[in-house]
């Protein structure tokens, strides 16, 4: 995971001041150049390698052996992009993209927002791992949710595509009310500060003109911090990759598809491999 | 009535809760906290120098701090919500709604650091919340040996209110609620009030299931 890019800053909030961080238990610090380039640095003094998508600052420990995943939808015109603002979770930063990926939750957790009673099945939907892309797909995933985006009046059935193009990342497409055509593209960027404690930087690409932008980032905010109670709570910390451990049911298949590509690519920080 | 509010504070959530629960209708300007810091930007700054949030506008009447907002609440609509009047109570009522700071300043201050990489040491402000949290229980427990559920009277006022949300929250700054069983049963008397509301973080009450039934003598 050490060549991985992994998100280190907002790009947007970079001042004169230095910021001081972590990667992988590693301090780091990000900062402006005099050209106004986003530069990290190891707490060596050595020059990391850095990329800025995506409104985040990307950097790694390692060298990345390919450039950081695209997502096409950053490029079209007419959406807004959404910097929600980072979240520090007490939790393996594996745990918080599982987290992101499950549907069966929302009725519970995100009460009347995202999910409600009686309307908790999962329906039937696929999963795979993509080779030519080396990504974890869910697709023709579909919620009835009472309120699904800020733009949305109402309860809608969702559809929703689940995409996991790096290990601690995940993009989420789902159904844009104003605009039926295309999805709304929603994403969690996690950044691994130890095995258990990760920063999370959610951020999003929406076709909404009506919405203020504060209450968008509030919208996605009060979803986020739903979560988080949850995911200082689980047991154990890490990520369980052994299937010794749990039983997972139908409506985890996208779970079960994130963990066994985890274990293929040895992904393993934040993970626990062997049960205890 | 308009409130600079921003979803993800409890000392916002602290009047939000109050007006649902004495049916007052908030105008809700929300306020871009973090990561925007919009609320030490010149417009707020203009209206509250102490560059806190809420802020709280009703005609000619501007306030910036939340204990008092529960006070207007309440005296305008649901001055029950204040005590029974006696000297006993409205003293009470003003010890917790003094108190409640410390929560905030502790609690409070841990939870915007462990969450939002806000400044200060966590250590200091982890004893400090549980210092105030072994008041707080010892202070419930007196009250429950005095026949009352509630912090300064039998029933809830806006002293309640004003110390409730931040140690609802305490487990976000790395406090636990395990060792404080009073204020657990409190916490559980305020969120079944009849129009309580959540806020992230603070769960909704979910109805009990009912007893599992256990057949005797079948082994």
């Amino acid at each position: 995971m050490l060549n991985e890019w992994f998100p280190v800053a907002l790009f947007g909030q970079l001042d004169g001041k230095v910021y001081k961080t972590a990667l992988m238990g590693e301090p780091i610090e990000v900062s402006l150049n005099t050209d106004g380039n986003a530069t990290v640095t190891s707490h060596t003094g050595r020059a990391l390698p850095v990329c800025v998508r995506y409104g985040h600052v990307w950097s790694s420990l390692g060298e990345p052996q390919k450039a950081l995943f695209a997502i096409p939808e950053a490029d079209q015109p007419g959406r807004r992009f959404v910097d929600v603002g980072v979240v520090r979770v007490r939790c393996s930063p594996l745990r918080a993209v599982e987290n992101f990926l499950d549907i069966a939750h929302f009725p519970f957790v995100h009460t009347d927002i995202l999910g409600a009673e009686p309307h908790t099945e999962v329906q039937n939907y696929k999963v795979e791992i993509r080779d030519v892309e080396d990504e974890v797909w869910a697709t023709q995933v579909k919620f009835y949710q009472p309120q699904a985006a800020k733009s949305a009046s109402g309860g809608i059935t969702t559809e929703y595509m689940y995409r996991v193009p790096a290990p601690t990342c995940s993009v989420l497409y789902k159904t844009c009310p104003p605009r039926p055509s295309e999805w709304d593209v929603i994403t969690l960027f996690v950044q691994p500060l130890a095995e258990d404690l990760c920063d999370v930087w959610p951020w999003m690409a929406l076709f909404d003109d009506e919405t203020s932008m504060t209450d968008l980032i509030h919208f996605q905010q009060t979803i986020f911090l739903q979560d988080r109670s949850i995911l200082e709570n689980q047991i154990p910390r890490l990520l369980p990759l052994d299937p010794g451990m749990e039983i997972p049911t139908r409506a985890d298949l996208t779970s079960v598809a994130y963990r066994r590509w985890l274990k293929r690519h040895n992904y393993t920080y934040g993970a626990q491999l062997v049960a205890q | 009535m308009k409130l600079y509010d921003y979803v993800l504070s409890p000392s916002c959530y602290k009047v939000r809760l109050m007006a649902a629960l004495t049916g007052a209708r908030l105008d809700i300007r929300p306020v871009d906290f973090h990561p925007g810091g919009e609320h030490r930007g010149p417009e707020l700054m203009a209206l509250n120098p102490a560059g806190s949030i809420p802020i709280l506008e009703d005609g000619d009447l501007l306030l910036t701090e939340s204990s008092a907002m529960l006070v207007y609440l309440a005296t305008k609509s649901a001055p029950e919500w204040l005590g029974n009047g006696t000297a006993d109570e409205a003293a009470r009522v003003q010890q917790w709604l003094s108190f409640s700071h410390r929560l905030t300043a502790s609690l409070g201050g841990a939870r915007l650091h462990e969450m939002l990489l806000r400044g200060g040491d966590i250590a200091v402000l982890q004893a400090q919340g549980m210092t105030a949290l072994r008041e707080l229980e010892a202070g419930l427990v007196e009250q429950n040996l005095r026949g009352k559920p509630f912090l300064a009277s039998d029933r809830p006022t806006v002293a309640d209110i004003a110390c409730f949300p931040y140690v609802a929250l305490a487990p976000d700054g790395g406090v636990s609620l395990d060792p404080y069983p009073a204020i657990r049963l409190w916490s559980r008397a305020i969120r079944a009030l009849d129009a309580f509301i959540e806020m992230p973080g603070i769960h909704r009450l979910h109805e009990l299931k009912p007893e599992p039934h256990i057949a005797l003598g079948e082994e």
